[in-house]
């Protein structure tokens, strides 16, 4: 600070002639260490340092978030995580490999057996084109990377990138300061980072940047009216729509948003153009990715869009008219004419086109959002999904942390002042958290939001504590500045305070506010690390010493599958394990977790349901060479497929009702052990699951055949099988993989 | 198959048997060793020459059949007992196709170094090594049975020489000896089968003699290895060993109980083999284990200053027939295997696997020289192929050279170190490193560039106009801000001069600060009459003129006023006044320079702000 020019205002606000004055030093410590922050004595413009300043915020934030996220990498391996993520990995690796055409027109045999699927037309190609070019850019800068790193990486590469797209956000609606707050909280936000960790290479971890990307363009498009942002918005569209099904979300809450504007009296050009321009070319664009195509004119999810297109037709149709008549009578009447007319036009074609079927009705995924309960009842295969359940407060709690005290806070502020923008990201953050507690896995799509939200909360609230903090010093330091006492002046100096004070209370806050940010950023990098960051494929436990005891059963099984199988052995296993064993494994599955034949699953869950010999003509039938099934009785890992196992029968009950959920419950209760209902102990998965365990001492003091997982000893302990056998069993007993035999020679 | 095979052989060998050379054999010692899948005949032969001519070459024989699987073969010099093997003179072999021969043999020459005279004899050790001869039988076993092997072999050395006195002696591991062929003279002790001496046989003669036995020795085989050894000439070596392993042994058929095999291991699972154990050099480091799903946990690495071991575990137990692949890698210090010889470069590492008994089936080692070496040549001890490739890794620009040399059925005794000699320029190492910092520079004179350059379209239209207008607009506020700044100093200074004059009395000096301040501050209003000319005749500046120019007003004001208190001050120090009248007199002056000097600071802030 002290340079050959003194400093532009802080030394000389807080006198620096006068060494004596102590008492405003320390007062005006803050102030000081924004001084000393802001490189004055480098002699630049104010613009500038600030230029610099949030340049280099940004670039901290852009880091944190990306190592953040690393934790997975380092406590395990550079690996792809959990189940959808290998599907991703496979199809990158298809398409790296033999090309986009190639990859466009893939009809993959390894899974769905016989019926096969249809690659290219059933996935949404955003994620593994995303990785892809990523591969081949590092490519051709000659870096030699394996397309695994790049898939690991492509998520905390796409949240960093959305930390500034988040910036850019909170600067377009309230100012770069709220920006820059927005972008450090979502980049260490643990309702992200939960779905964007290293390695969980899935679609939401480039969507939430296009989601975020696509808004932050239409919002910068209502506020300019300007047609290269509303272009730019259409574009962020058609990739959020090559990356998601969540794409849905911003097909109807910007037309909501929009006709929110129209209802408010909002209406103007700038609103015109840019929802014009967005929503017919985003809807071309979007109509070239195959797995949506004319879905986007047609099914009724898409209506509302093209609803409120026609509604601001009208509208400008209006304002046309207005600008016409001078009559504001002659108007009036024709208002009414109009409105009936268009309203009436509108309902008729949408009855038209329900009733001939132009119109598709909404699927039941797009119904269980709206009624939670409505996937329960009618699609279990939905409802079997422990990441569609509804939301407990405690992984709000959880997942947002202080940010679901701020949200309100941030709500208020945005309501204090109303503009397109702030009721853009209000109606956001009001529809995305009722969908985040109608089902787990939505808290993602809410998680920007309440950033946003919260960010403008806590930006505004410390701008206007540091304004406090900053205004004060003056008075009472001027009268001070002098050796010779100055009563008079410095009475005047505590009469301009309103009250006396104002500025301990606003210091006090200050710190208060730096408490809860640091204490959200400790419960952020906690949860990401215990949390978030666990493969879900090698589980860890503590041993007995305190030592990392690693249970890496499933890779075992999935190696072994490929390795001593025969290449086009086909597997049979619960759905959840499809997209490893073909990714892994590299066989051929019955059903993955794609899940678009429901009979085809409950196939599966039939023949698992079934006595042996039922079972067996059914997998006779499927051509099935080995079953696999998962078993945790030996570890006590609970996310088993005994403990799946009514789901499986349940799907399996809903298309073939021979398979009914009572004959495995007693008295409405599920158990494995003596009490159990006879279906349930001579079912296949029963003795799949636990073919010799009975002779197993799995605890010290308990007897052979004690599960450890539902913590009971096993009701059926003498199983024999006829028309299967063991073929392989993991270290652990985790997955157990059985051969189906041939049929008997008939002689 | 094979049994009858040899029989056949025998008629053909008996028809035949011509006469090459006047050579006999006059002792031979066989000693075959079955204890692992690796058998290893070595046999120690005299030689005499018993015709006139000078002979040099002496010819081996194998069946067709067992040549096959002829891994290695080598002749060393037999110089009696106690002289230390590892000076013994090697003989170069070869593979010969002499005339009249039957087809159902194969030949090898040994070259003598110098040929046998008349008279002569000469004693010499071979070592044969055969893969895959052990054939198991049954061929398939459960998890709970031991495996059984079969083999084939002459109990007279087969050979185109008479043979004067032969013995042959069988070492078999330490388990059952189910069965094995009872001839004349046929002795057993323990595991060891004895058979001979036998005397004066001619050439050619053959008798099949069969061993089945108890063999649970791990079969490990690998179908196909890849190393890929990568020299790095900033300090490593990076060698990356691809292996596609199977259990060679009988096949397992039937159910694998993991329950049975977690019980007892030994009993039911007693075929099978759970780890490996590879011997990599002392000073190994960042080792790794891993295949294509993931990171394999199962693995222990020890080292000293001798040796490393790394112990690997497949992912499963490993039963007959099954097959497992992975990839271990590790890097070892440069200084230890690179060595330079008369300008050349030159890598001198061993050629086959670190694995203890591992059948190679096909084994390929690819050197990557760094990008840049030329002049590459290979010198190897046995018989391969070779060829040369192209490697692309991080930031390559022509690809560095690869030598791939390739070699069919390898066994342990291939362990031996070869050379691979090239130039290299030390310069061109740091290439990458230029290229990386090149390529940041770039990219940052890039982004100087784009923050300095002027992308609009239309440079005529107004907004345009008005935004640089605007930018010159804020240059010149904040040179006016500037200027006032240090006017505040100088004023701060002048206050300095006062306090110093109420401390210590000192008229003069507080004069000479007096006449300084009043210069600079007669240069800085100079200063700043150009900057508010510019703002009055600017358009942009018209909202923030008013503000600026009440701003330099005020100040000329506080200047005016603290100059005034200044000469007050000095004058009433001159006349030698009281604090307390001093203090009267300026009271009134004080008041105001301070609400004006607050009027000042807020008036900053407000341009600040703008």
């Amino acid at each position: 600070m002290v340079g050959k020019i003194e400093p532009v205002n802080g030394s000389v606000k807080s006198g620096s002639n006068n060494p004596t004055n102590s008492a405003t030093m320390t007062s005006n410590a803050k102030s000081d260490l924004l001084n000393s922050l802001s490189f004055k004595s480098f002699k630049l413009k104010t613009k500038q340092q600030e230029l610099l300043i949030r340049v280099s915020i940004l670039f901290l934030v852009y880091v944190l978030a990306f190592i953040t996220r690393l934790f997975s990498v380092l406590r395990y391996e550079s690996m792809i995580h959990e189940f959808d993520p290998y599907f991703n990995y496979r199809t990158t690796l298809f398409l790296t490999q033999k090309g986009f055409y190639e990859f466009w027109n893939w009809f993959d045999s390894e899974s769905w057996y016989p019926l096969g699927r249809i690659i290219g037309g059933t996935l949404y190609p955003g994620l593994m084109v995303t990785a892809a070019i990523i591969y081949w850019g590092l490519r051709f800068l000659k870096f030699a990377v394996h397309i695994r790193e790049v898939c690991v990486l492509t998520a905390p590469f796409f949240a960093s990138n959305t930390t500034l797209v988040a910036y850019f956000f909170g600067k377009e609606i309230w100012d770069s300061g709220a920006g820059l707050v927005a972008a450090a909280l979502i980049a260490i936000c643990p309702g992200y980072i939960s779905r964007s960790v290293a390695g969980s290479y899935d679609n939401e971890g480039v969507a939430i940047f296009a989601l975020l990307l696509t808004f932050y363009l239409f919002v910068k498009a209502v506020n300019t009216g300007s047609l290269a942002w509303a272009l730019a918005s259409a574009f962020g569209y058609f990739y959020m729509v090559s990356a998601w099904g969540g794409y849905v979300f911003i097909i109807n809450l910007i037309p909501l948003y929009v006709l929110v504007l129209l209802i408010t009296g909002r209406y103007s050009m700038r609103l015109y153009v840019a929802y014009n321009c967005m929503y017919i070319l985003g809807m071309l664009l979007a109509m070239q990715i195959r797995f949506v195509g004319f879905q986007h004119v047609q099914s009724g999810e898409h209506m509302a869009a093209m609803g409120v297109f026609f509604l601001i037709q009208v509208f400008y149709f209006l304002d046309w008219v207005k600008y016409m008549l001078s009559d504001t009578k002659l108007f009036q009447s024709f208002l009414k004419i109009t409105v009936t007319s268009a309203v009436a036009v509108g309902t008729v074609a949408l009855g038209v086109g329900t009733a001939s079927g132009y119109i598709s009705p909404w699927t039941g995924r797009f119904y269980s959002l709206l009624d939670p309960t409505y996937a329960k009842d009618h699609i279990p295969i939905i409802a079997s999904v422990s990441e569609h359940q509804p939301t407990a407060w405690s992984s709000f709690m959880f997942d947002f942390h202080i940010l679901l005290f701020l949200f309100p806070a941030g709500l208020y502020f945005c309501f204090k002042r109303l503009s397109d923008a702030t009721i853009f990201i209000v109606m956001y953050g009001l529809t995305s958290m009722y969908f985040a507690g109608v089902m787990v896995r939505l808290i993602l799509v809410a998680t920007p939001a309440v950033c946003l939200i919260s960010a403008i909360a806590v930006s505004a609230t410390i701008k206007n504590l540091t304004q406090l903090v900053r205004a004060k010093p003056k008075v009472s330091q001027i009268s001070s500045s002098k050796g010779v006492s100055n009563v008079k002046s410095s009475s005047k100096g505590s009469l301009d305070q309103s009250q006396p004070f104002q500025k301990n209370g606003a210091v006090a806050l200050l710190f208060g506010a730096f408490y809860l940010l640091s204490k959200y950023a400790t419960h952020c990098t906690w949860v990401t690390s215990e949390a978030y960051s666990s493969p879900s494929i090698v589980l860890a436990a503590r041993g007995a010493h305190g030592n990392r005891v690693i249970f890496d059963d499933y890779r075992e099984a999935y190696f072994w599958l490929r390795q001593n199988t025969p290449q086009d052995a086909k597997i049979m296993s619960w759905w959840d394990y499809g997209y490893q064993i073909t990714a892994m494994g590299n066989r051929t599955v019955i059903v993955d977790n794609n899940t678009w034949n429901n009979t085809h699953i409950a196939t599966v869950g039939r023949a698992m349901s079934s006595y042996e010999d039922e079972a067996y003509e059914i997998m006779r039938s499927l051509d099935v060479d080995y079953v696999l099934v998962v078993f945790g009785g030996v570890t006590g890992y609970s996310s088993d497929d005994i403990n799946k196992f009514l789901w499986m029968v349940r799907i399996g009950g809903g298309v073939f009702p021979v398979i009914k959920e009572p004959d495995y419950l007693v008295n409405g209760e599920y158990r494995v052990d003596k009490g159990a209902a006879p279906k349930m102990l001579n079912c296949l998965m029963y003795k799949l699951s636990y073919y010799r365990f009975g002779e197993l001492v799995t605890e010290y003091g308990k007897p052979p055949g004690y599960d450890r997982a539902r913590g009971v000893e096993i009701g059926n302990k003498d199983i024999k099988l006829e028309h299967l056998e063991e073929a392989f069993t993991t270290s652990n007993w985790i997955v157990r993989i059985y051969r189906v035999k041939p049929p008997n020679n008939r002689w | 198959m094979a049994f009858k095979f040899d029989l056949l052989l025998i008629t053909l060998a008996v028809i035949l048997s011509p006469v090459l050379s006047d050579l006999i054999f006059s002792k031979v010692d066989r000693r075959i060793d079955l204890t692992s899948q690796i058998v290893r005949i070595s046999s120690t032969i005299r030689v005499e020459n018993e015709g006139t001519d000078v002979v040099s070459e002496v010819l081996l024989t194998f069946p067709k059949e067992q040549a096959k699987h002829l891994a290695h073969i080598q002749a060393t010099l037999n110089e009696g007992k106690g002289k230390t093997k590892g000076s013994a003179i090697k003989f170069p072999v070869d593979v010969v196709y002499p005339k009249e021969m039957p087809p159902a043999l194969k030949f090898y020459s040994v070259s003598l170094p110098k040929g046998l005279n008349k008279g002569d004899s000469l004693t010499f050790d071979v070592l044969a090594v055969f893969t895959h001869v052990l054939r198991p039988f049954p061929e398939t076993i459960t998890q709970a049975d031991v495996q059984f092997v079969v083999f084939l072999d002459s109990a007279y050395f087969l050979s185109p020489y008479t043979v004067k006195v032969q013995s042959l002696s069988v070492k078999l591991p330490e388990a059952r000896i189910e069965s094995y062929t009872k001839l004349e003279n046929t002795k057993i002790h323990g595991s060891e089968i004895k058979y001979g001496p036998y005397e004066n046989l001619p050439p050619y003669s053959f008798t099949p003699i069969r061993f089945h036995f108890e063999n649970n020795k791990p079969f490990p085989v690998a179908q196909e290895l890849v190393r890929e050894i990568e020299i790095s000439h900033w300090g490593s070596i990076q060698i990356t060993e691809h292996y596609n392993l199977v259990h060679g042994g009988a096949q397992s058929r039937g159910e694998f109980s993991r329950l049975d095999y977690q019980a007892r291991p030994y009993a039911k699972g007693a075929s099978a083999f759970r780890n490996l154990v590879a011997k990599l050099p002392p000073r190994t480091h960042s080792v790794y284990y891993r295949d294509e799903i993931g990171n394999i946990s199962t693995s222990h690495l020890w080292g000293d200053s001798k040796k490393t071991e790394l112990e690997i575990e497949p992912r499963y137990p490993m039963f007959g027939g099954w097959k497992t692949s992975f990839t271990i890698g590790y890097s070892l210090p440069l200084q230890d295997f690179l060595f330079q010889d008369q300008g050349k470069r030159f890598l001198n590492i061993s050629f086959g696997s670190p694995i203890n008994d591992v059948v190679i089936d096909r084994l390929i080692v690819r050197v990557v020289l760094p990008e840049g070496s030329s002049d590459i040549s290979v010198y190897v001890p046995f018989s391969h192929k070779q060829w040369h490739e192209t490697k692309f890794s991080h930031l390559d620009i022509e690809g560095r050279p690869v030598v791939v040399l390739e070699k069919e059925n390898v066994v342990p005794e291939h362990n031996q170190h070869f050379q691979v000699y090239y130039k290299f320029n030390s310069i061109s190492m740091l290439r990458e490193p230029l290229m990386l910092i090149f390529g940041f520079f770039i990219l940052f004179v890039s982004c100087i560039i784009y923050m300095h350059s002027d992308m609009s379209i239309s440079k005529s239209s107004a907004s345009y106009l008005a935004k640089l207008q605007w930018d010159e607009v804020q240059t010149v506020i904040q040179q006016v801000q500037n200027v006032i700044n240090r006017c505040l100093t100088i004023h701060d200074k002048l206050e300095a001069s006062l306090r110093d004059l109420s401390r210590t009395g000192d008229v003069q000096a507080c004069k000479a600060v007096r006449k300084t301040v009043d210069a600079s501050l007669k240069e800085l209003s100079k200063e700043l009459k150009p900057l508010i000319s510019f703002l009055q005749s600017s358009q942009q500046a018209t909202h923030i003129l008013p503000k600026v120019e009440e701003l330099v007003a005020k100040e000329r004001d506080l200047q005016e006023r603290l100059v005034a208190k200044h000469t007050t001050v000095v004058d009433c120090y001159e006349k030698k006044l009281g604090g307390r009248e001093i203090e009267n007199r300026v009271a009134s002056q004080q008041q105001r320079i301070t609400t004006l000097r607050q009027e000042v600071d807020d008036l900053l802030e407000f341009i600040d702000e703008i």
